[in-house]
């Protein structure tokens, strides 16, 4: 009897490894090697100052201290940016504090492409050689992270928000910050 | 083929190893190290657009960006590991072609060695059992004299 039943197990090792092995790889298949999380979770924004777009002064990183902020970077020329652009509007209009970083753009295309869609930013940060978004680690617009008050980086979303899953995740974080 | 086709043909092999080429840029460097670590570390950081690639290689603007800051970093003296730690601290090691060793990654630098002890201990134990199997089909004493004896009779 006992024999019987060990016999079984090793007769269906194979599948059994087989099912393993095809969980494990379907599991892969999901999984986005695009999205590469942020190092910076958990750490203060990056120190930059930066000439602001639409009217004269700077912005620099202490300009996000005291409030909850989205700083999202977009470009005139980034297709997905126009994609998530009504989203972001969205959020501007909801009373959601959202900065712009605006990477490796030229001015006038970037105004350009505001006066046309329209601008949901309280501030634009023009990041003309993208030496700063650098330091934020940013490899591809868009991204959006979400700053606490006290100017910690609590989350990045790598692609445009028009993603209902990444927007609410998004969401989730900035409603446990904003209670 | 006449000449100029010759030529026609020949010149889409310029064309399309032009193409493929690395990106070329002239940065000057004051010590062949310097050269050397800028070339060691842009081979050894992965460009974050296009995954497959380092940023020695990589066409996408980032890359280029990089490359820069790399280069102006070594200038400013800073040393192969700051420069390390500076892509680390932005891109998190996902930029290193060469993961760290430390208690995330235990499972990748072990994993390997861990299924090829444990496919060893498999073999071994199925061996085993194979030799188990052929003992039992070893015919006894008695069957062996059995055959003797035919033998013995044939002859």
């Amino acid at each position: 009897m006992e024999k019987k039943q060990s016999s079984l197990l090793k007769r269906s090792l194979p599948l059994i490894i087989f099912s393993v092995l095809v969980v494990l790889l379907a599991v892969g298949l999901t999984l986005n090697p695009r999205e590469v999380p942020s190092a910076l979770i958990g750490k203060p924004a990056p120190e930059f100052e930066l000439p602001l777009l639409m009217r004269d002064g700077t912005f620099s990183n202490k300009d996000l201290l005291g409030q909850v902020t989205l700083v999202n970077v977009w470009a005139s020329w980034c297709f997905a940016c126009r994609q998530e652009h009504d989203v972001v509007k969205y959020l501007s209009r909801k009373g959601v504090r959202v900065i712009g970083l605006n990477y490796k753009d030229e001015a006038d295309d970037a105004k350009n492409w505001l006066a046309k869609l329209g601008n949901p930013y309280q501030a634009i940060a023009a990041d003309r050689d993208g030496r700063s978004a650098i330091d934020w680690g940013v490899y591809g617009a868009p991204e959006t992270f979400l700053i606490d008050k006290a100017g910690i980086i609590r989350h990045k979303v790598i692609g445009p928000l028009s993603d209902e899953e990444k927007y609410k995740a998004l969401m989730d974080v900035y409603e446990q910050l904003e209670k | 083929m006449p000449m100029s086709k010759v030529i026609i043909f020949l010149s889409f092999f310029i064309v399309t190893t032009a193409a493929t080429s690395a990106p070329i840029e002239t940065f000057k460097f004051e010590s062949a190290e310097a050269e050397k670590s800028f070339h060691k570390l842009s081979d050894e950081l992965r460009c974050l657009v296009c995954q497959n690639q380092n940023i020695a290689e990589s066409n996408a603007d980032l890359a280029k960006d990089l490359r820069l800051e790399i280069y102006t970093m070594l200038i400013d003296g800073q040393s192969e590991s700051e420069i390390v730690d500076f892509m680390v601290q932005r891109y998190g090691d996902y930029v290193l072609y060469r993961p760290p060793f430390k208690p995330v990654t235990w499972l990748l630098w072990f994993g390997p060695v861990i299924v090829f002890l444990l496919g060893l201990v498999f073999a071994v134990r199925y061996l085993k059992t194979q030799d188990k199997d052929e003992q039992d089909e070893h015919l006894s004493n008695e069957e062996v004299e059995r055959i003797k004896n035919l033998h013995a009779e044939r002859d």
